[in-house]
């Protein structure tokens, strides 16, 4: 299973940088929350799976690794505020500029 | 925007307190079964969210005049503050402390402080995630 | 913590309390409170002339960093000691000075307090540590406060260039010193000098010996404004007059010389040492006083005097050096040029000291410090007039002021150069004395412009922004205090040379045994050096009286050739070259950003896997897979490249959505209940979201930028190659145990719970969630300050 795994995580690292490095703003933000799908994914399977049972005490073990979850716990609710900044910025990009092209929104010269 | 979603509507009057039971039930189980601050917010908010759907901005507000602000910044007090209480007791930061007592009624209880903590990851997670919606949502 | 380093540190604590007085008592000048300091400091050395004039020193250490080494060791030796009561003599004469100089209700004296004090103890901190890493903290300290006082007026466009320009040359040569230091401490394994020194017999051989000599060398000529560094210091003049009589001719510039006195006894061995410092102070002596006739203003003449200066008590150094290569201290024949070094640095700061507080006073006074404007000030002004010419007299060298003596010690030193039997200089060694000779021409002809094309000439009032009148007492004090030293050092010089000269000379040239007695006499009979004098005098008068006349000669130097253009236009050079290769690489477009990140990410991560040999397949260790599973892998691998080719913005979301509910599926199956719940509620809000921000924004035409990307697809399949890579390599390495099992034993022991990840987030690592809320929260003020504020007032869309 950590191989399949394995492979389903290079896949969603390689969408998530293909749409990143796209020139719309959106298919950024999709690709910024693919990418924390694919390290959540990565760090489970780093710490191997299907090790035992939920890492409830009362459950009969061994139970799997509680420390890559509670790592992926926070990191899911993180990605969650970064993605909802960055989809504020976006729309707000949007109505002051009128465009969500990474191109055009490159500054101007002497900006600096 | 008026449109006809009575169903959505009355449905959501019933459901609403489900939600809300279920995200009450599942923080205070947190420490023992799947759950805790995180979920229990995100679900409380989920049903906020899910009366924003079905009703307006305005009717919401009413129904729950609540700063969201004030609630994150009770929620960060809430957690520097229980981690500070250690900090009393001669021991480092945000060390908890627990006691179990028996009550007439309620039973076999255990109190902790971590609970305290988890209760201001909770108002944070709601408050974060309903000043997202709705500055979004009253933005127009 | 002794005394000692309380003294050290007293002008920085003063420092703290200057505001709040200032703040107080704003009708008391902050002159008063500061004044005690110095003078107290000041008794307080002098208390230590009976240890030190004996040849000993003393040392007090404190630990600061003795994991590193770093001791806060302070020693006090005749050395220290000399410039220790120079720093602080001269700083109460300075403050006392300044009381009048600045004006209470004008100028910020709260700021300019500060600074004086931190320099003051910073200064006092570099010449009392024996630790090399202090020192070289307190010397970047000076420069630093240097560079504050230079820019004291920093609404003039000249102070704040003169700042940068002091700033940046010091600092260089401060860095390369610590370069050099660091050198000392790889062959040595220590930073204290004291240490150092008793193996300087050993690392001479060492191959770093000459590389660290050097770069101490360029930290001491770039601080004592040696040719060329010494471009800063006549920009530096931008100063208030206190300060420049302060740091920039008695105290700071003299830092370099410091350096190289103490450091004298771990190189001298090498020749380079000694033939290096002379043959820059030399130059410099020329130089400096050669280009000071022409200037007209009259603290330019002043600074480029005491850039000759310097380099005159720098070139004696450096020959003095030579009784220590040829280990001949004892019979005393190049002995004399440190004496004369020593001996010359206080009659500087004294002569010096007065001269640049004359000059204030000519300028506070009339308004102007342009010679050409000046003239005939004698009438109004008879005691700054006297005090004038017992300074510029006592600089040209002339009897019977202290500058006589040292410079007639100075002119004997240099004779003896051609003694030396190394590097031929029995040849060209004679360019010694002949070069000391015609700067001290030069030396002369400015002395004597300062004083009568102020003092005497015709008086042009017209030319004046005041009507010039006697300086108030109190301004006079302190140059008087400094011209009658002059005077009594010129007729007495023995009171000084035992007490201060010798035991400064022990600490330049230590040698086993042996004490220093020194005796300087007035006359000497008709030696060479009486006859040089008497040359130099006559030849400066001659060229005096005949100014007008070969003045051309300074136009044949073209302005294209001068230092400072090459100053400028480097400067200007690298801030284009920066700017321009930032425009070169941060060209705004953030594609090209991420395509630098993603290739070094590959890159580096590729090669580290080879380069470590980790590259590991292992498929012994691995669970087993269910159909089940299989399925989810595919919907979640098919969802996620759909996404690139979807032109519609709502399905790409809905297929974010799916690959969002598969991952947490995912969870379910890896027994992970909590990231289960989390991801399904969070996916959720997450899609709510996503379309209630686009539900607001017009549809844009996808169509027209979905080219395919040939580099983006490889960079893109590179970078899932390698985070593949490494997750097999991750499960099949495994180099440590995990530390989970800490969690797995304690959560119901020292917790009371039972969901492990719970009590792992509230408790265990609580600080990692208490961060992490925290930035939840500042995500959602960001959002709101977004929407709500509307900050930098950019125009509304009109389309909205």
């Amino acid at each position: 299973m950590e191989i399949v795994m394995s492979v389903v995580v290079g896949i969603l690292f390689m969408s998530a940088t293909y749409l990143m490095l796209s020139k719309s703003l959106l298919r950024i933000i999709v690709g910024t929350a693919i990418l924390s799908h694919g390290a959540h994914l990565l760090i489970l399977t780093m710490g191997g799976l299907k090790k035992g049972a939920a890492p409830l005490l009362g459950e009969n073990g061994p139970y799997t690794d509680p420390l890559p979850q509670a790592l992926i716990l926070t990191a899911i609710v993180i990605a969650f505020g970064v993605t909802a900044f960055f989809l504020v910025l976006a729309y707000r990009a949007y109505q002051e500029l009128g465009t969500d092209n990474m191109d055009k929104l490159r500054g101007t010269e002497g900006n600096d | 925007m008026k449109t006809n979603d009575i169903i959505l509507q009355t449905a959501t009057k019933v459901v609403l307190f489900i939600i809300v039971l279920f995200s009450v039930y599942i923080f205070f189980a947190g420490h023992y079964t799947p759950g805790g601050g995180f979920v229990g917010g995100l679900l409380t908010s989920g049903a906020i969210i899910l009366l924003l759907l079905a009703f307006d901005m305005k009717t919401v507000d009413k129904i729950l005049p609540v700063n969201f602000m004030y609630m994150i910044a009770t929620g960060l007090l809430f957690a520097i503050g229980t981690g500070a209480g250690g900090l009393l007791f001669n021991v480092p930061f945000l060390t908890h402390a627990f006691t179990d007592v028996d009550l007439p009624i309620l039973g076999h209880l255990s109190l902790h402080t971590a609970a305290l903590f988890d209760l201001g990851v909770f108002l944070v997670v709601v408050g974060v995630t309903m000043i997202i919606i709705k500055t979004i949502g009253e933005d127009d | 913590m002794s005394l000692l380093h309380l003294a050290i540190i007293s002008p920085f604590l003063l420092a703290i309390l200057v505001p709040i007085v200032y703040k107080l008592f704003k009708q008391i000048h902050t002159g008063w409170f500061v004044l005690p300091l110095p003078i107290l400091l000041f008794s307080y050395f002098i208390s230590y002339l009976s240890i030190t004039s004996n040849q000993q020193s003393v040392t007090n250490s404190f630990s600061w960093i003795p994991s590193l080494g770093i001791d806060f060791t302070a020693k006090i030796d005749g050395l220290g000691l000399l410039f220790a009561l120079l720093i602080t003599g001269i700083g109460a004469l300075v403050v006392l000075y300044s009381i009048y100089y600045l004006d209470k209700k004008k100028e910020k004296l709260n700021n300019f307090y500060v600074y004086l004090l931190l320099f003051m103890g910073a200064m006092l901190g570099v010449v009392l540590s024996d630790n090399l890493i202090v020192l070289y903290t307190f010397w970047e300290l000076t420069s630093f406060s240097s560079f504050l006082l230079i820019g004291y007026w920093y609404h003039r466009e000249k102070s704040r260039y003169g700042a940068q320009k002091s700033m940046i040359i010091t600092v260089f040569g401060g860095l390369s010193m610590l370069g050099g230091i660091i050198l000392l401490y790889l062959m040595t394994g220590t930073f204290s000098i004291s240490e150092i020194i008793a193996q300087s017999d050993e690392i001479f051989s060492h191959s770093l010996f000459v590389p660290a000599l050097l770069c101490i060398l360029l930290g001491a000529f770039t601080k004592s404004a040696q040719f060329p560094f010494h471009i800063w210091l006549p920009d530096a003049m931008e100063a208030p007059t206190p300060v420049s009589a302060y740091l920039h001719s008695a105290t700071m510039v003299k830092a370099g010389i410091y350096l190289i006195a103490r450091m004298s006894p771990v190189f001298a061995e090498h020749s380079l040492w000694l033939w290096l410092i002379a043959g820059f102070g030399i130059t410099t002596l020329f130089w400096g006083s050669f280009s000071a006739v022409k200037q007209t203003d009259l603290k330019a003449i002043l600074a480029f005097s005491t850039v000759s200066q310097l380099g005159m008590i720098m070139s004696l150094l450096g020959i003095g050096a030579a009784a220590l290569h040829f280990e001949t201290v004892e019979d005393g024949y190049f002995t004399v040029a440190t004496t004369a070094a020593v001996f010359h640095l206080i009659n500087h700061a004294t002569f010096k000291g007065s001269l640049f507080m004359v000059a204030g006073i000519v300028d506070h006074e009339t308004g102007t410090r342009d010679i050409r404007k000046l003239g005939g000030l004698m009438n109004f002004m008879p005691i700054t007039f006297t005090l004038a010419i017992i300074g510029t007299f006592a600089m040209a060298g002339l009897p019977p002021f202290n500058g006589f003596l040292s410079k007639e010690m100075f002119f004997t030193g240099m004779v003896r150069v051609l003694e030396m039997d190394i590097f031929n200089l029995d040849t060209w060694g004679f360019l010694f004395p002949v070069l000391a000779w015609v700067a001290s021409v030069f030396t002369f002809i400015y002395s004597m412009i300062i004083v009568f094309k102020t003092f005497t000439g015709k008086f042009q009032p017209e030319q004046l922004e005041k009507k010039p009148h006697e300086a108030p007492i109190g301004m006079l004090i302190s140059p008087i205090i400094l011209a009658s030293l002059v005077i009594i050092i010129g007729f007495f010089p023995n009171i000084i040379s035992n007490t201060l000269i010798s035991p400064a000379q022990a600490a330049i040239m230590p040698a086993e045994g042996y004490v220093y007695d020194t005796h300087i006499s007035f006359w000497h009979g008709f030696t060479p050096e009486l006859f040089m004098t008497l040359g130099v005098i006559t030849l400066g008068i001659l060229l005096f009286a005949t100014l007008p006349k070969w003045k051309g000669v300074y136009g044949l130097f073209p302005e294209k050739l001068a230092l400072n253009r090459f100053y400028d236009s480097g400067l200007s050079g690298i801030q284009q070259g920066a700017h321009g290769f930032t425009r070169w690489y941060m060209n705004g477009s953030i594609r090209n950003y991420l395509v630098y990140i993603f290739t070094f990410f590959i890159v580096i991560l590729l090669s580290t896997l080879f380069i470590k040999n980790a590259f590991k397949f292992d498929a012994s260790n691995v669970s087993a897979i269910k159909f089940s599973e299989i399925v989810l892998a595919l919907v979640i691998a098919v969802a996620s490249i759909t996404i690139l080719f979807v032109k519609s913005r709502l399905t790409s979301i809905i297929l974010l959505g799916a690959v969002g509910y598969t991952v947490a599926l995912f969870f379910v199956i890896f027994r992970a209940p909590d990231l289960a719940l989390t991801q399904l509620v969070i996916e959720t809000i997450s899609v709510a979201l996503f379309l209630l921000c686009f539900y607001h924004l017009p549809q844009i035409k996808d169509e027209e930028r979905m080219p395919f990307k040939a580099t983006n697809a490889v960079i893109s399949i590179g970078v899932g190659l390698v985070v593949t890579l490494i997750a097999f390599s991750a499960h099949s390495n495994k180099l440590f145990d995990s530390i989970s099992q800490y969690y797995i034993e304690n959560t119901y022991e020292k917790a009371a719970g039972k969901n492990m990840v719970n009590v792992i987030l509230v408790d265990f690592r609580g600080f990692d969630t208490m961060f992490e809320i925290t930035v939840l929260a500042i995500a959602a003020l960001g959002i709101f300050g977004m929407i709500k504020l509307r900050l930098g007032g950019g125009k509304k869309n009109e389309n909205k």
